[in-house]
């Protein structure tokens, strides 16, 4: 759907190229940010192929991006550099389990319960994390040694390196993104559409919904896992607020933000709370409240609620609706 | 008369809602090549008779058999997949797509191949095939490329059928389709019954008593849940039983 | 374990799963009668704990009074903000998709815990229980136990007696209750749906700042107590499904057991063991263990 027209094609490729220019003339700063918020934009299009396209409205999404980085990090030895190749499988394969054990359980209950439910499940992954010996702490693990990405003795990416970094989330996007898209147009991805608008109707029609569902669940949990593996070999640190409600939290509003429903609503999303973040922490703007900026985000995200249900994608067809009420209105009055 | 070939079969259905008996000890034969109708007042227990022969609730007690196999523990979608189409008295279907997107997921579930996600779903030539040809059955041919939730009431029933073909069943439970259809609907929709007899085995829950009586080759009459006759058309018709609880009132 | 520490956690158990079932009731009606799923109930008792520690100083410097008096202050101040928040961010939930409901809702926790750090700060405070309930009972020949603590417990099971008798014997209760199984019923009987739906929600409010504030003297008060405790609420909402009052006060003492007990079996798995129990609870009865209606 979103490679139909060529216009998008180009624009698509437009902004690709884009991201690929930027390090050249951004600093050190602007491309930690930029892989930041693109690692960010994989985890929110997981969490849009559950929301936007199959409509389940997980909130427990964090959980899957803490166990893909927790992975990584636990999985590697103290000083000694570990092949990305198992390390990653690996730590996407934990995520994955998760998300099929909680899938399993979750999808067995509908509406507000399973708001609640996925909510639950990711506060006992935290704990695990946060309680338990296996998480190492509440203070957080560091990763002494980013993993290696060698094939026959050539080393492909430096993973210490920022800007190696840096393209490796944009190629990490672009590969999500493709696949989603390609996967949207599939049987796979029609059947998720037709669930999220008649589930009843999937079942008379055939449609077991419930392995969908879950398949569904289990692959958005990878995805999530394997957004937090590119986390964990970013920051080379983790600790428990990675799974932390407030992130699921923040993921939801990202991808509502971008306007749900659109794949590359989950991009605009991350980036547009990137920049919201940046501005309400701004010491120019906000001074001493810049450290508050929650509230500003917190206000916006009301504001966003009751006057803009349809996230900034619906933006240009609320203003051109307000404008032709307007007009509407003021004739009937003089008739 | 040839023994006739029955593909769906309900055994002393019953269904009870706490203290309510919805469903009765309910028994009966569907067979290839007749139209057997039930009717009822509302609150007779019509619908969830077609919930339980449809797996969309379980009986309390009974059975089900679907083409001589019993398929009483088998969930609504397997059913469905075994040559089971029902269609809604509420209608039903997916209002953001089109005609033909509606049919055409209907008919994707003979075909699932949910694993091949490099393949578009519109390649599939067999469910395109299958979708316009349920769309044109049910009249649809014109409006194929509309946006379903953009049809008229009658479009819509007339889709609810259309996508219930489209699955290519060989039972086909049909809750009230002329239901706040035109004359003009109603003629069309009969017409297609009677062109589908044939090769299917057609439950039908009606409330048009004349439409009952021009297409139905059986009809079922319950009351609160029980059957209490279950005749040729002209048997039920006289049936003083029948009259004084059901047809009195439109006689 | 011996029987005097036996006794102790059995009376902490109950203490917690009490304090529980007031915050949880809250949450379960306001979603059973008005559809709403409402994150910011933590916040109310974040709210109530914070406003047992800042008032208390207020109140005894305008009114002499002490811990009571700075409560009946908090509770005016609590049904105050129910009514003005339901007027003014929930009204217009009603109709709206769950997932609305948890963006906004999800705001106005951002807005309430900045405004708690803007107004009190970050840290840690302590609140003083009076002192005629801050002593200790003899219990058995080794052990005491707090006084305010087995308050705490008389005070939630007179409020859960209350709230049975209210629910049961009066024509609101009997709305309410109507409501949680069938929200379309009790509109189509001409009920002031508007006024349900406000005096439930104040009434919720009212319940889960009362609670912040009678735990304050234990819990202490601290940043992050309002999401700990809604996530509590939640799994005690889906085990005792939602909409029923009944299944909340079951399921609330069934968590202050298993996390009590926890606690002292498994020290480091406490806090996971309440969701292993939420998981096969779901694995049973997926939709709560009392089902409204």
């Amino acid at each position: 759907m979103d490679f139909r027209g060529g216009r998008n094609v180009v624009l698509a490729a437009a902004v690709v190229a884009a991201l690929a220019l930027f390090p050249l003339v951004a600093g050190k700063f602007g491309i930690d940010l930029v892989t930041k918020i693109m690692i960010f934009a994989v985890l929110a299009l997981s969490l849009e192929l559950l929301v936007g396209q199959t409509g389940l409205v997980c909130f427990g999404q964090a959980a899957f991006f803490g166990i893909g980085a927790y992975a990584v990090v636990l999985a590697t030895p103290q000083y000694q550099a570990v092949s990305i190749f198992w390390l990653a499988p690996l730590a996407v394969a934990c995520a994955t389990l998760y998300a099929l054990f909680v899938g399993s359980l979750v999808l067995r209950t509908r509406g507000v319960y399973f708001i609640m439910v996925t909510l639950a499940f990711a506060q006992m992954a935290y704990y695990v994390f946060h309680d338990t010996p296996l998480g190492r702490g509440t203070d957080g693990v560091y990763l002494y040694v980013r993993p290696s990405a060698e094939v026959f003795g050539v080393t492909l990416v430096n993973f210490e390196k920022p800007v190696s970094l840096y393209y490796v989330a944009l190629a990490a996007l672009v590969a999500t993104f493709a696949f989603l898209a390609v996967l949207l147009r599939s049987r796979f991805g029609r059947a998720l559409a037709g669930i999220k608008a008649n589930e009843q109707r999937m079942r008379a029609a055939g449609f077991s919904t419930y392995a969908y569902k879950l398949a569904a669940f289990t692959l958005s949990g990878a995805i999530a896992g394997f957004a937090g593996v590119l986390f964990a070999v970013k920051d080379a640190f983790v600790n428990p607020e990675l799974l932390a409600w407030h992130l699921s939290g923040s993921l939801l509003v990202m991808i509502i933000l971008g306007g749900l429903g659109r794949l590359w609503g989950a991009v605009i999303g991350a980036f547009a709370y990137a920049l919201l973040q940046e501005f309400f922490q701004s010491q120019a703007i906000f001074g001493d409240l810049a450290k508050h900026w929650l509230l500003g985000l917190g206000l916006t995200i009301i504001a966003m609620v009751a006057l803009l249900p349809e996230g900034l994608a619906g933006l240009p067809a609320a203003v051109s609706r307000r404008l032709a009420r307007k007009p509407a209105r003021s004739a009937g009055g003089n008739a | 008369m040839a023994t006739p070939d029955v593909l769906m079969r309900g055994e002393k259905l019953t269904r009870r809602w706490g203290g309510l008996t919805a469903v009765d000890e309910v028994s009966l034969e569907l067979a290839r090549g007749s139209v057997h109708a039930v009717i009822g007042t509302n609150g007779a227990g019509k619908s969830t008779l077609i919930n339980l022969l449809s797996g969309e609730i379980p009986p309390s007690s009974g059975r089900v058999e679907l083409k001589g196999v019993d398929v009483t523990a088998w969930p609504q979608p397997a059913r469905a997949r075994a040559g089971l189409g029902r269609s809604y008295q509420r209608t039903t279907i997916f209002p953001q797509f089109t005609v033909f997107e509606n049919c055409r997921l209907s008919a994707q579930s003979r075909l699932q191949r949910p694993w091949a996600w490099w393949e578009r779903a519109d390649a599939c030539a067999l469910a395109v095939e299958a979708a316009r040809g349920a769309a044109a059955k049910a009249g649809l041919a014109a409006e194929i490329d509309r946006p379903a939730g953009l049809l008229s009431h009658g479009g819509r029933r007339q889709l609810e059928i259309a996508m219930c073909l489209a699955t290519d069943p060989e039972v086909l439970l049909l809750d009230e389709p002329l239901a706040g259809m035109g004359a003009e609907e109603t003629d069309r929709m009969l017409e297609l019954l009677a062109e589908l007899r044939p090769g299917h085995a057609i439950l039908l829950v009606e409330h048009d008593m004349d439409a009952v009586f021009r297409v139905a080759d059986r009809i079922t009459v319950m009351v609160n849940g029980a059957v209490i006759a279950s005749d040729a058309p002209q048997a039920v018709r006289a049936n003083p039983e029948v009259q004084a609880a059901y047809l009195g009132h439109h006689a | 374990m011996e029987f005097g520490t036996f006794l102790v956690q059995c009376l902490n158990a109950l203490q917690y799963g009490l304090l529980l079932f007031l915050v949880a009731s809250g949450l379960t009606l306001i979603f059973g009668i008005m559809g709403v799923i409402n994150l910011a109930h933590g916040s109310f008792y974040m709210i109530g704990a914070y406003m047992a520690y800042a008032l208390a100083p207020f109140v005894a410097k305008w009114t002499g009074g002490g811990f009571f008096a700075t409560l009946a202050v908090g509770l005016v101040l609590s049904v105050a903000l129910g009514y003005v928040l339901e007027w003014a961010f929930y009204s217009f939930l009603y109709e709206r998709e769950h997932l609305q409901q948890v963006l906004m809702t999800y705001g106005l926790i951002l807005v309430f815990e900045e405004l708690r750090s803007i107004l009190v700060g970050n840290d840690v405070h302590g609140v003083k229980a009076p002192d005629w309930l801050a002593g200790s009972i003899p219990l058995g020949d080794l052990m005491t136990y707090p006084v305010y603590r087995l308050f705490i417990s008389a005070v939630c099971v007179a409020l859960a007696a209350a709230m049975y008798l209210v629910l049961t014997r009066t024509r609101l209760g009997m709305m309410i209750r109507a409501g949680a199984t069938n929200r379309e019923m009790v509109q189509s009987l001409g009920v002031d749906i508007q006024f349900l739906y406000r005096v439930v929600f104040a009434a919720g409010v009212a319940l889960a700042v009362f609670a912040g504030m009678i735990a304050a003297p234990v819990s202490s008060v601290y940043p992050g107590m309002g999401s700990q405790v809604l996530i509590i609420c939640f799994v005690v909402v889906v085990i005792g499904g939602i909409g029923s009052v009944r299944g909340a006060l079951f399921a609330a003492l069934l968590i202050g057991l298993v996390d009590t007990f926890g606690k002292v079996v498994f020290p480091h798995a406490a806090g996971v063991l309440v969701y292993v129990m939420m998981a096969l609870i779901l694995l049973w009865k997926p939709d709560g263990l009392f089902k409204a209606g």
